[in-house]
């Protein structure tokens, strides 16, 4: 008994290869931790591994994937004209592959701002700034579908989040969240992630906290969900009183975790439970 | 029928009202991590310790820690040793102090305190993810630790 225990608790020795509509892809979802992290950690694991088969099926065909009837509502809104004056995502950016690259290197920092940008960041500049609308709910339907779509277009690709230069104090600021012990019940991102990662917690199997595959669609929530969002619960759990997404301090965590997995996949929209 | 809800009220206030004996979370003296005397001077009922230890809301014990003597238990965590014959490894006031504090134990310990208030990083109101609003009730009541207690004392190999 105690041995099936044991080996239940390691990820999953599996490969992820995705049936898209008309290619087949391979996605990294194990590989060498990143240089920061050496000294704790020797290999970096996509949450994909820690996941019960049937709930891995469902991403390996984009046909069984739930996420993507979001991200076909994110492209059905990027051609939409529905900027004050009529403009349109596609009027000024063309097809939605322009965005190609953008999730494997975000959050970042922008170059002309100095602020620390995540995709949904610039979502709501364009939104905002460039079609006279009010913000989009940051965790709202609009903002996640259009999310899940500018994800895709970096899958396949290895996030390379920069932590140095300009993003160096975000980074370290993220960091410090990461290990600080939050709530009534004192417990840190690294206590449950990164310690008693390959654990059960109750029933559930406790991966390294990965966002590499966010968007993920949440079959719990049966919803599509973005990292702050869970983030959100993640602190909440710990009886702590949360940041919210779009804060200070989730922007910085978010960009410390997403360093974490430099080299794994973008999976696009991912499948979790 | 107008006796009743007066009826209800004064067993609501009995339960909410803190016995007289009891010690407060602020006041509980470790020992090397011991607590030798009971928090409320009421002996501790096992059952519902096992019912405090199994609650999510409440001890949630085995989110981390498997009880061979409770099978019923579906799933219960890989995260912490067994507790299986913890009453032969520690005595009343070991076992006190650990459910009280388990930091005053185990140096950083990620086994959360039950029956402290203060001294937390952004705490909230239970799982809701907002800040209380009054003073920080601790996880446990006191006597819901010495339940607790009684129930681990039964647990010999
Ligand atoms: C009390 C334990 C606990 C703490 C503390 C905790 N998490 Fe989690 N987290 C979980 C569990 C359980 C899951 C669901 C199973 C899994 O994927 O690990 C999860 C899932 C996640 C996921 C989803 C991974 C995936 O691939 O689907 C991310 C990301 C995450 N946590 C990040 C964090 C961050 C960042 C923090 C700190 C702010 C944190 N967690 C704190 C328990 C915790
Ligand atoms: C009126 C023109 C216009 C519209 C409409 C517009 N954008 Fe933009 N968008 C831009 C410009 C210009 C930039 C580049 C800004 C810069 O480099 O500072 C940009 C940048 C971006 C970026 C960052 C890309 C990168 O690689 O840095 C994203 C993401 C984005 N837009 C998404 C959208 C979405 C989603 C919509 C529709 C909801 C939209 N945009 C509508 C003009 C527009
Ligand atoms: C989040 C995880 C977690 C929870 C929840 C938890 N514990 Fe623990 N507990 C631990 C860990 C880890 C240890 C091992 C000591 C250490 O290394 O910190 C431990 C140790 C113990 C020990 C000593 C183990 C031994 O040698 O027998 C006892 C007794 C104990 N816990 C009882 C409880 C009780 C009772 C509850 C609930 C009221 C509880 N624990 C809840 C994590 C947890």
């Amino acid at each position: 008994l105690a041995l099936a225990g044991v080996a239940f608790a390691d990820p999953v020795d599996d490969k992820l290869v995705i049936e898209a509509e008309d290619e087949t892809i391979e996605l990294v979802t194990t590989a060498p931790a990143p240089a920061f992290l050496q000294e704790t950690l020797d290999t970096i694991y996509s949450g994909w591994h820690y996941r019960e088969d049937e709930t891995r099926d469902l991403e390996r065909d984009d046909f069984d994937n739930p996420g993507m009837v979001y991200v076909d509502r994110g492209l059905d809104l990027w051609n939409s004209a529905i900027g004050k004056g009529g403009e349109s995502c596609a009027g000024c950016h063309e097809g939605p592959e322009s965005m190609a690259g953008l999730r494997a290197v975000t959050p970042r920092v922008d170059e002309k701002t100095g602020k620390l940008m995540t995709v949904e960041n610039y979502i709501d500049a364009c939104v905002t700034e460039r079609m006279g609308l009010e913000s989009w709910k940051w965790t709202g339907d609009e903002m996640k579908d259009m999310l899940a779509l500018i994800s895709m277009q970096s899958r396949g690709m290895a996030v390379n989040v920069a932590i140095d230069g300009a993003a160096a104090p975000f980074w370290e600021k993220g960091k410090e969240i990461y290990y600080t012990r939050f709530g009534q019940l004192e417990m840190s991102c690294a206590n449950c992630h990164e310690d008693n990662q390959g654990k059960m917690i109750r029933a559930d199997h406790l991966s390294q906290g990965q966002i590499n595959g966010f968007p993920t669609y949440r079959l719990k929530d049966a919803g599509i969900l973005s990292a702050q969002q869970r983030f959100v619960g993640c602190v909440r759990d710990t009886r702590a009183e949360t940041f919210k997404p779009n804060s200070d301090e989730f922007k910085a965590l978010e960009l410390y975790v997403a360093s974490r997995g430099n080299g794994l996949s973008v999976e696009g929209v991912s499948v979790r439970h | 029928m107008t006796r009743q809800p007066c009826l209800a009220a004064a067993v609501a206030l009995s339960l909410a009202a803190p016995a007289l004996a009891e010690t407060a979370p602020k006041e509980v003296h470790f020992d090397a991590g011991k607590v030798a005397d009971s928090l409320t001077g009421v002996p501790g009922d096992p059952a519902n310790g096992v019912k405090v230890m199994t609650t999510n809301a409440l001890g949630n014990c085995v989110a981390c820690h498997t009880i061979a003597a409770l099978p019923e238990v579906q799933f219960p965590g890989t995260i912490a040793p067994a507790l299986d014959g913890a009453a032969d490894r520690w005595t009343e006031a070991e076992l006190r102090g650990i459910v009280s504090n388990a930091k005053m134990t185990f140096e950083g310990s990620f086994m959360p305190a039950f029956y402290k208030t203060e001294g937390y990083i952004r705490p909230g109101d239970g799982f809701t993810g907002k800040a209380p609003e009054g003073e920080l009730p601790p996880i446990l009541t006191a006597q819901q630790v010495e339940d607790v207690v009684a129930y681990l004392l039964t647990l010999k190999e």
